[in-house]
């Protein structure tokens, strides 16, 4: 009998598993699903904390699933709102039943981040340094092109060892959508992507395995996002903008890549390689995605207000978290296009 | 009373049984139709080419099925003696008092979750071997070790792997060894045979299909690791002799490029990576059983309980 004790034991603790998230579902507030990007996941965060403690009643669950995986969930409705780092393509649009609005939230930026002490901090590269090393042309951290760009410098004769992203991530789409902007050959040898066949190099899984790879491997260089270059203290290059001058990446810098461009009505819009005297050039925005016809009107409303919030009061908090706040500008147009959200 | 529950037990079990033969065939049966629109586009190309290119829609699965074979097998070359010598100190030669915590502190290797194998390859692993280990090995001059020493690679996958699957291949094996009935020993011992003789008469000999059983669920393991291997292994989709250069294999290009695949065509090359990884995990196992059959006479229902 003692056995047959245990069994219902077990039996017991297997209901009480299935039934907690059940419990948790179970309450009164409403509940808000999204998913999607992972790269404004921290910040979104932030917000939602923030956002619920003046709303009670409201509950926000976001699934950071990356952003093909928000864009697939949207479009068949099994949640409120999408994220992306990058916009639909006209072709992920045909397969909506209904118009979508994408909502810019914040800015990013990708940073060129290396381990090469004799260079300290500051390095300075051009789009098309960029693009051929990428492309395994330029080899060494001593070639004439890099030392060109860096007299004051004096760098080794030492292997660059690069090193990407692994995973489909929407930092490399901004990344190699830059380097199809400078380099031809990487347009037409390689193109722009989430996953793309990478030359050479080294392939990290995540911002954190990228960053792993160049803080481990002496003469490493490769491309991380802002943030995790500043929190792991790691030296990020100045890149030539299209204007010719260097820009170190920054809050600012980044933010000013929305203000050198034309930006659409629909807002789907590539910011890198923009033409701003001071603007980042490898700096991208990223979306929410909502239906502009609501089905539910109380989440309906709740979104709408929670968006308008973000895209004022939650601009504040963007800094800190090592993202960029839009331009005042844009912030005027979205503030117009939030109002076309209709809801019943 | 008895006669009722006796059958609700066995119509229970049967559920259980049919429902994992189930859950198997509608795995497989998935893998094969998402898989389909690649291998209708790409067809046998799909087998032969070794390029990998998802903006250009170019498939080729050869590199992730080498790097996959190529880390298992590296890390059961590694495992193997290692989870030997284990397994028969453990039964032959430890004193008494040592034999639980040893055995307990093995075991405690396999539940550890494979990210941490992933981090300490990455800061630990890595850079030991790119800074004492792979400098000595380039200069034997071996076309196996040729290249830049970036540490990591497939040298550190297969040795994070083997790290892995020595807990598995050394508690089976022990077990096995343990089996070992006594008075087999003792005929050898009083023929006058030396230790290291009645181990490898008395013992080796009398368990060589439970350690070849154990051998395969180990390389079952290693076929099939993903993050850990995704770390260190440098995800490059590329054939190389080399043990110092980057690879790729299938598990870790499922985990790396699934959630963000966006064109069709792409996710549809990852379910043919899936289902490819399916058959030869399929092939590994019934070889398993085919030759633990062949070797011992029966086959050997799992030796792990």
């Amino acid at each position: 009998m003692k056995e047959f004790k245990n069994i219902k034991k077990i039996m017991a603790l297997v209901a009480l598993v299935i039934a907690l998230p059940l419990m948790a579902l179970a309450g009164d507030a409403l509940l808000i699903n999204g998913a999607g990007a992972t790269f404004p996941y921290p910040l979104y965060s932030k917000w939602f904390f923030d956002y619920q403690k003046s709303h009670p009643d409201l509950k926000f669950n976001y699934q950071s699933i990356g952003s093909g995986g928000g864009i697939k969930q949207i479009a068949a409705k099994t949640v409120d709102f999408g994220a992306s780092d990058a916009p639909m393509s006209d072709f992920e649009e045909t397969s909506l039943s209904q118009p979508i609005l994408h909502i810019p939230t914040v800015l990013g930026a990708v940073v060129l981040a290396y381990n090469q002490p004799a260079a300290g901090a500051g390095l300075k590269l051009s789009g098309a340094v960029i693009a051929d090393i990428f492309l395994e042309h330029i080899t060494k951290w001593n070639d004439p092109r890099i030392v060109a760009l860096n007299p004051d410098k004096t760098l080794p004769d030492q292997p660059i060892v690069v090193a990407h992203r692994s995973d489909g991530s929407g930092t490399s789409y901004v990344f190699t959508d830059y380097l199809s902007k400078v380099s031809r050959e990487w347009k037409a040898k390689i193109g722009t992507g989430k996953s793309v066949s990478w030359p050479t190099g080294l392939g990290g899984k995540g911002n954190e395995g990228v960053t792993g790879v160049i803080q481990q491997t002496p003469g490493a260089l490769g491309f991380i996002e802002l943030g995790y270059a500043l929190q792991n203290k790691i030296s990020f290059a100045s890149v030539q903008n299209k204007s010719g001058n260097f820009i170190t990446p920054s809050i600012d810098s980044t933010s000013a890549a929305a203000d050198g461009v034309k930006i659409p009505v629909d807002y789907r819009v590539s910011l890198t390689d923009a033409a701003g005297q001071n603007a980042y050039p490898i700096s991208s925005l990223t979306y929410l995605l909502v239906y502009k016809k609501q089905q539910d009107a109380a989440k309906g409303k709740a979104l709408v207000n929670f968006i308008k919030w973000a895209l004022h009061e939650g601009q504040k908090t963007a800094p800190s978290l090592y993202y960029a706040p839009l331009p005042q500008s844009l912030v005027d147009r979205l503030d117009k296009t939030v109002e076309q959200i209709q809801t019943p | 009373m008895s006669a009722n529950t006796d059958r609700t037990f066995e119509r229970i079990s049967l559920v259980c049984a049919i429902g994992v033969v189930a859950v198997v065939f509608l795995i497989g049966s998935v893998l094969l139709w998402e898989s389909s629109p690649v291998f209708q586009k790409l067809g046998w190309r799909l087998l032969t080419n070794s390029q990998w290119d998802p903006v250009g829609e170019e498939f080729g699965l050869v590199p992730f099925i080498y790097g996959t074979l190529v880390s298992a097998l590296l890390a059961l070359l590694f495992a193997i003696p290692f989870s030997l010598g284990i397994a028969i100190f453990l039964t032959e030669l430890s004193p008494d008092w040592l034999r639980g915590p040893t055995a307990f502190l093995i075991e405690l290797l396999a539940a550890i979750p494979s990210v941490i194998y992933g981090l300490w390859g990455i800061f630990y692993l890595a850079p030991w071997l790119r800074q004492s280990v792979e400098p000595l090995l380039i200069q034997l001059n071996l076309p196996l070790f040729r290249g830049p020493a970036y540490g990591i690679g497939m040298l550190a996958a297969g040795i994070i792997l083997a790290i892995m699957i020595i807990p598995i291949i050394a508690s089976i094996a022990r077990d096995v060894f343990q089996a070992v009935p006594m008075h087999q020993r003792e005929a050898a011992l009083a023929l006058g045979a030396t230790r290291w003789e009645v181990t490898r008469l008395a013992v080796l000999k009398y368990s060589e299909s439970g350690i070849l059983g154990a051998i395969f669920l180990g390389l079952g393991r290693a076929l099939g690791e993903t993050m850990a291997v995704t770390m260190v292994i440098g995800n490059r989709p590329e054939i190389s002799l080399s043990l110092l250069a980057p690879s790729h294999t299938m598990a870790s290009v499922l985990a790396n490029e699934f959630a963000e695949a966006s064109g069709a065509l792409h996710l549809s090359a990852l379910a043919a990576i899936g289902i490819s990884l399916f058959v030869i995990t399929f092939l590994t196992n019934a070889a398993a059983r085919f030759l633990v059959w062949k070797v011992s006479g029966v086959a050997v229902a799992g030796r792990r309980e």
